[in-house]
């Protein structure tokens, strides 16, 4: 019974990554050779070897962002995969124009409801709550449902005594939900300090990029804080400090390198360690760092 | 109230001669003392805080700090902290726990600074860290937006129990200018950004995010600042009134913010809550 509740889980994760659109079907990849520049290094990589990596270029390292479902299904044990709140999005409470229409092909495009995807599952035989945010979709940007979905997601590692895994990348609050996009920061950096004074372990991994009201709520408050290599994290971007200080920034900075030097994280890891790295720290916590509820 | 247009609205809460946290703190406290320093590298004046009494009783005062003159606004980044500055803050705010002292903070900030080296000294942390010792105190935290609420680097003083806003005070995710400049890739439509982004103090109110709006002068604070302190020490009293009666602050405060935006998600049912 419980073997064929978690087949179905699984093909329902696979299907959602096939939606998301990253992973090429495997019919597209039995015919000629597909290659895709590297934004890193600019060599062509074949899209077979970007599906294998994943999204890791095999020459020079790069990281490209990869969906929230993909993410997912390369961490979590096969078939326990469970979404929580996956038809969560907000409305418009600046009746922004055009915005339910951006929305609407940021879904179509994406496959995702919102800009996160939070689950409930195992890793290496743990439970724990896993929140991904994705990068395609308005930048991940954090808006109320954002907001709410990883509230949501931290107040049931908290309920569920499960320690609690966020993966983070965020332009920042979204624009067109105003000041309701910044008061989410408020409201996720204090459901973080109730589930740690509960206890509960929380471990952030910074991914490319993370900014602005995420780097200055959930992202910043993790008991251990972990980055993808290259992935630039700061609160103000880049863009904006090269206008106040009318210079240009130096090599490297606010990337994941750079954050490990400045005391900002405990460890860059590769995405093909990720797994094995999380598992070990969650070990270290006894009970996987449960929260006491 | 007036009648004045959102822009306008902007103009007057960044006029400066506007009374800022300074000022407030003058008119509407004695015996006040200035904690300085962030214990671990620096003194950031953009934030100003201390312990002061407010009608006898005591409290611990925190503001955003705008210079009156161009040198001083060089030091303080025209009001725009550093992570030294909220790192201050932090312990501020700890100290008044320790003591069981409510808590005033004065909002009027353009932002947190975006410069290399506060960044470099982990400006998205030390706000972070606001947010979430904001989140968890078990004493009563009372927010005034006076003049320019900006931001992240505003918000890390504004996790009030109770915000209250003068009328002409702004409050927004991020400046009427950088707004334009990220949707529209056009920092000069400004005016338009204002007219949508819902940044008055009415708005606010409306939205949930402010409690109470306190009337100001037809032409702004800075014409009668006498009447504007009294209208603030009367609001103050009610708030701080009110705030005594809430058994535990804490709980109250964590509901409130977990309700924000709570009208606008597509799907309701909170079964994790």
């Amino acid at each position: 019974m419980e073997t064929r509740f978690s087949q179905r889980r699984q093909r329902l994760l696979d299907l959602k990554v096939r939606r998301e659109g990253q992973i090429p079907a495997p019919a597209r990849l039995a015919g000629p050779a597909v290659f895709e520049q590297c934004p890193g290094c600019g060599e062509p990589v074949p899209q077979t070897q970007w599906a294998r990596g994943p999204y890791v270029c095999p020459r020079c390292g790069y990281h490209r962002p990869i969906g929230g479902y993909l993410r997912l299904s390369q961490l979590l044990d096969p078939g326990t995969f469970r979404e929580l709140d996956g038809t969560l999005t907000s409305g418009n409470p600046l009746d922004f124009p055009g915005y339910e229409q951006k929305l609407a092909s940021a879904r179509r495009s994406t496959g995702l409801a919102e800009g996160v995807v939070s689950a409930k599952g195992k890793l290496c035989g743990i439970p724990l709550v896993m929140v991904v945010m994705d990068s395609r979709f308005f930048m991940g940007s954090m808006g109320v449902a954002v907001g709410e979905k990883v509230t949501r997601a931290v107040e049931t590692a908290r309920k569920a005594k499960l320690p609690l895994v966020i993966f983070t990348a965020s332009g920042g609050a979204r624009m067109q939900e105003g000041i309701l996009s910044l008061m989410q920061m408020a409201k996720t950096a204090q459901a973080i300090q109730k589930f740690q004074d509960a206890g509960g372990l929380y471990i952030t991994v910074m991914t490319h990029p993370t900014t602005g009201g995420v780097t200055a709520s959930f992202a910043s408050l993790g008991d251990i804080a972990l980055a993808e290599p290259g992935a630039l994290s700061g609160f103000a971007g880049p863009r904006v400090i090269e206008q106040t200080i009318g210079e240009k920034l130096p090599e490297g900075f606010q990337r994941a390198e750079y954050l490990l030097e400045h005391g900002f994280l405990d460890a860059v890891v590769p995405r093909d360690r990720m797994k094995e790295t999380l598992c070990s720290i969650l070990r270290l916590h006894g009970k996987g760092g449960a929260a006491r509820g | 109230m007036a009648d004045h247009s959102p822009a306008r609205r902007v103009a007057l809460a960044r006029d400066p001669g506007r009374p800022g946290t300074a000022q407030f703190l003058e008119a509407l406290f004695t015996d006040f003392f200035e904690q300085r320093g962030d214990r671990l590298c620096a003194d950031d004046p953009a934030i100003l805080g201390g312990v002061a009494l407010f009608h006898g009783r005591p409290v611990t005062v925190l503001g955003h700090r705008k210079g009156k003159n161009l040198e001083e606004n060089l030091a303080c980044h025209f009001g725009m902290p550093t992570p030294e500055g909220y790192r201050k803050a932090q312990r501020i705010m700890k100290a008044a726990e320790k003591f069981r002292r409510p808590i005033i903070t004065f909002v009027d900030t353009a932002g947190a600074y975006p410069g290399l080296e506060a960044e470099a000294r982990g400006q998205g942390e030390a706000i972070a860290r606001c947010l979430a010792l904001m989140g968890g105190l078990t004493v009563p935290i009372i927010t005034l937006v006076i003049g320019e609420g900006g931001s992240g680097g505003a918000l890390a003083l504004g996790m009030g129990n109770k915000v209250l806003m003068l009328e002409n005070a702004v409050y927004s995710v991020l400046s009427p200018e950088g707004f334009a400049s990220i949707l529209w890739k056009d920092s000069s439509r400004a005016q338009e950004a204002c007219d949508v982004m819902k940044l008055t103090a009415a708005d606010l109110q409306e939205l949930g995010v402010a409690d109470q709006v306190i009337p100001e002068p037809e032409e702004g604070a800075h014409t009668d600042p006498q009447a504007v302190f009294a209208a603030v020490d009367e609001a103050l009293s009610a708030a701080l009134r009110q705030m005594d009666r809430v058994g535990d602050p804490a709980q109250h405060r964590y509901k409130k913010y977990r309700g924000m935006g709570d009208g606008w998600l597509a799907v309701p049912g909170k079964e994790n809550k």
